[in-house]
């Protein structure tokens, strides 16, 4: 466990302005946030509440138009150059003309990974999303779930420390995310990664959480960050504790009290 | 009897019952009509053979494997036998011109031919069997086509020049080989090939260079459609004047066909891929050339075998309309052209059975190439 918080994340009065033909849309605007190595960092909110617009900034897939931010200690262009995270999105997006471990290659391909360690990482990788025996497979002939694992198996074939996830459970039923759910905080245990993680379901935000930051729309801006203090350790059914229960609350009030109800 | 009735209730046995009637009407008239050579062999035959057809489809009825099947097979190579006899019926293309029974004879093995067709494309085959139906629909439905035509044509005495029988025009194609081989060389393996492969790879390769410096993209496009939409009658004299008379000016006509199809296509296919997708070769920080060959061609794909396949025909039909503007004395559309002007409508036609066939199977190669490269489309997993 972290006992020495090195920063992983660091964003000050982070804006983001898209020009549109309506006028600016304020998509994020003075999100103050730090976050640290090990952390596992929940962004909740109404849609249009900048939280994946905010991952996308760390990501170096928007340019921020305001403020500062530092990823690894670097500006977030440079960290994409030196791939320091991956990326799991909403939907698996894997390449269709592959099989599960040539999908799973594709980073390292590209990374200009060898041969035989790239046979490696696949086997450990896979094994660590519990899809052994699916190599050959192709996504298409694989669930939903299982393509999303693979998808996750992908983002963590190349050993970066910082792993962004944008909704990446939202397309699944209940019990299936539920299983995926117990599995990342499996995963997050094992390999110790700085995990930023997008979600609009409560319970999600909560059961996995060390932080939680609840966002409101217009402008996209942090109203609340909300520090979990649940055992590391959580079964599935911590969600029917009263502490569990009073985070859920908390999160809950956050989200009401940020919601314009003018329109 | 009954079980017949409720076939025809069903809608099923329709056109069993229909020819079997036919028949027995033609079978009436036929009594009277024993000189003609052939008939009485011909009247036992379509009999026993829809004696057959009908247990053969009430055995069917219960559709289970290997009765209805062998069934099957027996209605299919008796339609092949009563189609041949019914053929062979008629008249040389000098003799009388043949009577009524030949005509109810006509109608019930067309009809029956169709009741087989009807039954094998909705018979639920498995593995080989599926593979081997695929193949007999479409042979005896084109084999019945070919039986109406020639029956109309000699049955009715339509003059040669207006349409051929199938036969003549079979039996000059047997008789012209090396003269068809000869034209085949030199339309097909000549201006069509080279044609194609260099037109649809400069469109492949102008339009990977216009993805990748936009100022082509928005400069070439508007231009090729204007060049697309040029007549092929207009640009092939030209070209005959700027590259001779020999293959290589129906080459460049080829070209100019192809190439804006491949261009227009394949710069729609680079396109193809989801923004998610090319997200994700940018968080790999992948280069340009990493994100084309990983991504964005395989992608593109699909878009690329679409313009192979408009190109395919294209490309037969440009190199043989230009030969009509000069040529030297080979070649599908210089004999086309020709032998029109010659009333030689049957070395016409057996050109034109060469074209059709050519570009059925050059078509087909592509397609199976494409199905192999892109097993992985919706459309074919």
């Amino acid at each position: 466990m972290p006992s020495s918080p090195a920063p992983c994340i660091t964003a000050s009065a982070l804006s983001l302005t898209f020009a549109t033909n309506d006028g600016p849309v304020h998509a994020l605007k003075d999100v103050n946030l730090d976050i640290s190595k090990g952390e596992f960092v929940s962004f909740i909110g109404p849609s249009g509440c900048g939280k994946t617009t905010f991952l996308r900034v760390i990501a170096d897939l928007e340019r921020a138009t305001g403020g500062t931010i530092v990823v690894n200690g670097m500006t977030p262009h440079q960290a994409r150059e030196k791939r320091a995270y991956g990326y799991v999105f909403q939907a698996p997006a894997l390449l269709p003309w592959r099989t599960i471990e040539k999908n799973v290659a594709l980073p390292l391909e590209i990374m200009g990974v060898g041969a035989a360690e790239r046979t490696e990482r696949i086997a450990r990788t896979l094994a660590l999303v519990n899809l052994k025996g699916f190599e050959k497979k192709y996504p298409w002939q694989l669930s939903g779930g299982m393509q999303q694992r693979a998808s996750i198996a992908r983002a963590l074939s190349f050993d970066a420390d910082l792993l962004l996830m944008d909704e990446p459970f939202g397309a699944l039923d209940e019990i299936v995310r539920d299983h995926l759910n117990e599995q990342l905080l499996q995963l997050w245990a094992r390999t110790q990664k700085t995990i930023c993680f997008v979600t609009h379901s409560i319970p999600e935000a909560v059961y996995l959480s060390t932080r939680i930051v609840v966002m409101s729309p217009r402008p996209g801006r942090v109203i609340d960050v909300i520090e979990s203090d649940l055992p590391r350790e959580r079964p599935l059914d911590i969600r029917e504790t009263p502490e569990f229960l009073r985070i859920a609350h908390r999160v809950r009030e956050g989200l009401r009290a940020g919601h314009s109800y003018d329109d | 009897m009954n079980a017949i009735l409720s076939k025809w209730r069903a809608g099923k046995g329709t056109f069993l019952l229909l020819s079997g009637v036919v028949a027995c009407i033609a079978a009436a008239f036929a009594t009277g009509g024993a000189d003609e050579p052939g008939f009485a062999g011909l009247v036992g035959a379509v009999f026993a053979g829809l004696a057959g057809g009908i247990v053969g489809t009430a055995a069917s009825s219960r559709r289970h494997w290997p009765v209805p099947a062998f069934s099957l097979l027996f209605d299919f190579l008796l339609a092949l036998v009563l189609l041949w006899l019914v053929r062979s019926a008629l008249p040389g293309s000098v003799g009388p011109l043949p009577g009524l029974p030949f005509w109810f004879f006509t109608v019930a093995a067309w009809l029956f031919a169709w009741s087989v067709v009807n039954r094998m494309s909705v018979f639920a085959a498995q593995g080989w069997l599926k593979s081997a139906l695929g193949l007999a629909i479409p042979a005896l439905f084109g084999l019945t086509v070919l039986f109406l035509w020639e029956a109309v044509t000699r049955g009715f005495g339509i003059p040669f020049v207006l349409l051929p029988p199938p036969s003549a025009i079979g039996a000059r194609f047997a008789a012209s080989i090396p003269l068809l081989w000869a034209d085949f060389n030199q339309t097909v393996l000549k201006a069509v090939l080279f044609g194609f492969v260099v037109g649809s790879g400069a469109g492949f390769l102008v339009a990977l260079l216009a993805d990748r410096y936009a100022f082509l993209a928005n400069g070439l496009l508007p231009i090729g459609n204007l060049v697309s939409a040029l007549p092929i009658i207009g640009i092939a004299p030209v070209m005959v004047i700027w590259f001779g008379f020999d293959w290589q000016s129906k080459a460049a006509v080829v070209i100019v066909m192809t190439f804006f199809p491949m261009l227009v296509n394949a710069l729609a296919g680079l396109s193809a891929s989801g923004a998610m997708e090319r997200d994700l070769m940018r968080t790999y920080a992948s280069n340009h050339w990493q994100a084309l060959f990983k991504l964005r061609l395989p992608a593109a794909l699909p878009f690329v075998f679409n313009a192979l396949k408009i190109n395919s025909t294209l490309a037969l039909i440009g190199a043989i309309v230009a030969e009509f503007f000069g040529t030297p004395i080979v070649g599908m559309g210089f004999r086309i052209s020709t032998e029109v002007g010659r009333m030689n409508l049957d070395m016409v036609w057996a050109e034109i059975a060469l074209a059709a066939i050519v570009g059925s199977l050059f078509y087909g190669a592509i397609a199976l190439l494409e199905r192999a490269a892109t097993f992985w489309h919706p459309s074919y997993r």
